[in-house]
């Protein structure tokens, strides 16, 4: 059978599809999933027909709020969420750039106080189109998609 | 903090009609500047970095009014040099006094330092970022000088890129309907930030590197110093030392009502022989200092 399942299908919880390959431990760590208890399987380097390689992600038991997922969205805008239970899928949703971003990306002014003190990072989100631009709250300078570092302590 | 008190930290934090209130109280306080409407009030002066005026205008200011001031002008000889963050030292301050006005070297500093303390804070300067009681005194000069805030056209000249006094000045007369020409060598010019936000306004703003052109038929002239250590390279800062500077001679064809501004020190921008022209109007603007910060501190701490 062509449609042959690479990761395990579960019965209740999320599925996280469609993450650049090269974003999957991000995602992980920005969901802080490496704290969660719940059984998780994940595959990466699998085909993909949108985005040649891919990063799944299934986790039992376990919904995401909105706002959650949204955080993702910085390393993974292509990522599709499903919602299961038994066995079938009971929602789609694709994420969004949220308006506001909150300690997970570095502040690429070097003389900005989160760069100095131990402050979560905070920014208003002032493009959401191709290229993401993020207004620190502390210093009020830009941080644009290709400078972003993404910070995976949480 | 939940409830955190009203502090100035950005010019942004302010309302138009806040800002207007702030004027008219420092007009008040220009006619009759010796009250004690501070009585009884301590008012924490605290400076990680070197300042002139606006320290002494900020502890004038408190001491017109009657208040007291507790604080440091320099880090070396407190806690901080042993490694204390800014954290701690400001939630200690907040214990001691009423109200905190704060200069740091890091941008956004004080905005955390707000955040952090039960008491108001002031940002009396952090890093390139903000400067917000300068701008207010920049306002009050400039209605005082012109009659009124809309319509003008301002020039501002030098180091756009790093100068936080244009930063904040632009924002806050982008609610006036200010047209602006921004002129400046090609390293120091506007950041894209602060012309973004223009454009997100619809307001109109041109972008030059030649000076004497370019000030005929602006209503002020907002100078700035156009630093060595700015720059990279310093054959770039030799290409431009002497074009950015201000000659008694440029003012000929200028507007009768124009004014020439400077949130000073000068050190060679303005030539001297602008000094006695009536269009200079950088020394009266320095004395405006301590009308504004009158204001904004009794503004801040709810006294009038």
């Amino acid at each position: 059978m062509e449609k042959e399942l690479k990761v395990s299908a579960i019965k209740n919880g999320t599925v996280i599809d469609r993450i650049p390959s090269k974003s999957l431990f991000k995602v992980i760590s920005i969901l802080g999933l490496e704290h969660c208890h719940n059984q998780i399987t994940f595959g990466m380097n699998l085909e993909s027909k949108h985005l040649g390689n891919k990063a799944i992600i299934k986790v039992t038991n376990r919904y995401f709020e909105n706002d959650d997922i949204n955080r993702i969205a910085l390393v993974a805008p292509s990522a599709k969420l499903n919602t299961i239970r038994d066995y079938e899928v009971v929602e789609k949703r694709v994420v969004e750039v949220p308006d506001e971003i909150e300690g997970i990306v570095r502040c690429m002014n070097p003389k900005c106080i989160t760069n100095h003190e131990k402050i979560p990072t905070k920014f208003k989100v002032i493009s959401k189109n191709d290229d993401v631009m993020l207004l620190c709250h502390y210093c009020e300078k830009i941080t644009e998609e290709k400078n972003f570092e993404i910070s995976t302590a949480q | 903090m939940k409830n955190r008190p009203k502090s100035l930290i950005s010019i942004n934090d302010f309302t138009k009609d806040e800002i207007l209130k702030v004027l008219e109280l420092t007009a008040k306080f220009e006619e009759n500047p010796d009250q004690n409407l501070l009585e009884g009030k301590v008012v924490g002066s605290i400076f990680f970095e070197p300042s002139t005026r606006t320290r002494l205008s900020f502890e004038t200011a408190v001491n017109r009014l009657k208040g007291r001031v507790i604080g440091f002008s320099e880090a070396s000889n407190t806690s901080v040099s042993k490694g204390e963050t800014l954290k701690d030292t400001t939630m200690m301050l907040a214990n001691y006094c009423d109200l905190i006005v704060m200069r740091h070297p890091l941008e956004g500093s004080v905005r955390y330092a707000s955040e952090v303390s039960k008491v108001p804070v002031i940002n009396a300067g952090d890093g390139s970022n903000q400067h917000p009681t300068q701008t207010m005194l920049d306002l009050y000069s400039i209605k005082k000088t012109q009659g009124t805030l809309n319509n003008l056209k301002i020039a501002m000249v030098g180091d756009l890129k790093y100068g936080r006094t244009v930063h904040s000045l632009l924002m806050a007369m982008s609610h006036f309907n200010t047209s602006f020409k921004f002129i400046a060598p090609p390293e120091l010019q506007m950041p894209d930030e602060y012309c973004m936000y223009l454009k997100n306004k619809g307001l109109n703003f041109e972008e030059h590197t030649d000076f004497a052109e370019n000030i005929k038929g602006v209503d002020i002239i907002y100078m700035t110093r156009v630093q060595r250590e700015r720059f990279s390279e310093p054959m770039e800062y030799e290409k431009v030392k002497n074009v950015y500077i201000l000659r008694n001679t440029m003012l000929n064809n200028t507007k009768p009502n124009v004014k020439i501004l400077h949130p000073l020190p000068r050190v060679s921008e303005i030539s001297t022989d602008v000094d006695n022209n009536p269009k200079a109007y950088y020394f009266d603007q320095a004395l405006n200092g301590v009308y504004t910060r009158m204001a904004v501190i009794c503004y801040i701490l709810g006294i009038k």
